[in-house]
């Protein structure tokens, strides 16, 4: 077990004693909707395992840095950025992707454009944020996104 | 909220079905390849024992935010806030773990209509998308501190920056029609 999981774990211990200190029937909800959203993580929790597998298991390490690899460029940042995007992966998943990618020899810049739009920019839940904010507020934020994404992961490639 | 539901239960169908394919492929795969069973499978424990040592807890300390910071008390805060205390505010109630974006959404919309800054709900929705306190964590676990502090800090900045921007926009819009 490793210093960070061991941290994390400890935050939601100390954090559940004080809030069952205070208010029991709070923190008997609050589990509650922690156990629904954890059930309702756990099949997409082994699609991404499964799919970091294969990856990991068939697809050579040369073929995935060829793409998205230090010589692959602007292209390779584009592409994930891109394939970020689209995909509606939950944010929380996408980091041990992002990990196995970088195991495969991705580089860095690639992997942090992917997370940035990934996160940032919801191609699924666009019309949502259409309907509740409006065309110009929404278009902008998603298209902006996209651009800052590009310039925060070539930034990450030149220093890391 | 009837709407919520049912999206969530076609979310849900849908994912499963997604790991039915996914699984299906896998066992294809493995039995064509048979070597490639091994380090498959170890790589699929590795991440399975990885994933379940953060993700309880990344769970219980979702839930325990989504009960004790109601969306009132976000409206209320961010409402009025301006300025650089403004700024402030609107990434830290957006980085509280308090559930996914589709949430923020009608909170940002009632924030617009209350007449908040327009660049306060763009932070505040950005925040809550990518900023947010167990996305961080699990970041950490997976790519290291020097990776997550460097994205971070840059991200902020940046929608800061873009926030302003399009403010700006809508407001020099909104002149022009007028």
């Amino acid at each position: 077990m490793n210093f960070t999981a061991v941290v994390i774990n400890i935050i939601a211990v100390a954090g559940f004693l004080i809030a069952f200190a205070k208010d029991k029937n709070k923190t008997i909800r609050s589990l509650k909707i922690a156990g629904k959203s954890f059930i309702k993580l756990l099949p997409m929790v082994f699609v991404i395992i499964i799919t970091i597998a294969l990856l990991l298991g068939f697809v050579p390490s040369e073929q995935i840095s060829k793409f998205v690899g230090e010589q692959s460029g602007i292209t390779g940042i584009l592409l994930v950025g891109g394939l970020g995007a689209i995909l509606h992966i939950p944010a929380l998943l996408a980091f041990p992707l992002a990990s196995s990618l970088l195991e495969e020899g991705a580089s860095v810049s690639a992997v942090a454009a992917f997370i940035t739009t990934l996160t940032m920019i919801g191609a699924v839940t666009l019309p949502l944020e259409i309907k509740e904010l409006g065309k110009k507020i929404a278009i902008l934020r998603n298209g902006i996104s996209l651009i800052i994404a590009i310039i925060i992961a070539l930034i990450i490639g030149v220093v890391l | 909220m009837r709407n919520l539901k049912e999206k969530q239960k076609r979310e849900m169908i849908r994912d499963w079905v997604l790991l039915g394919i996914i699984l299906i492929i896998a066992i294809i795969l493995l039995s064509i390849f048979p070597d490639r069973k091994e380090p498959v499978i170890n790589t699929l424990w590795d991440y399975f024992v990885e994933m379940m040592l953060i993700l309880p807890a990344v769970m219980v300390i979702l839930g325990l935010f989504a009960v004790w910071v109601s969306k009132e008390i976000v409206i209320k805060h961010l409402g009025k806030a301006s300025g650089i205390k403004g700024i402030f505010l609107a990434i830290i109630l957006g980085a509280l773990p308090t559930g996914p974006l589709y949430i923020a959404f009608p909170m940002a919309s009632i924030l617009l209509k209350k007449g908040a800054r327009i660049s306060n709900i763009v932070i505040f929705l950005s925040s809550w998308a990518c900023i947010k306190m167990p996305q961080e964590m699990v970041e950490l676990q997976f790519l290291g501190l020097r990776f997550m502090l460097l994205r971070l800090f840059l991200t902020i900045i940046f929608i800061i920056i873009m926030a302003i921007f399009i403010e700006k926009v809508i407001e020099w819009s909104e002149n022009e029609e007028e």
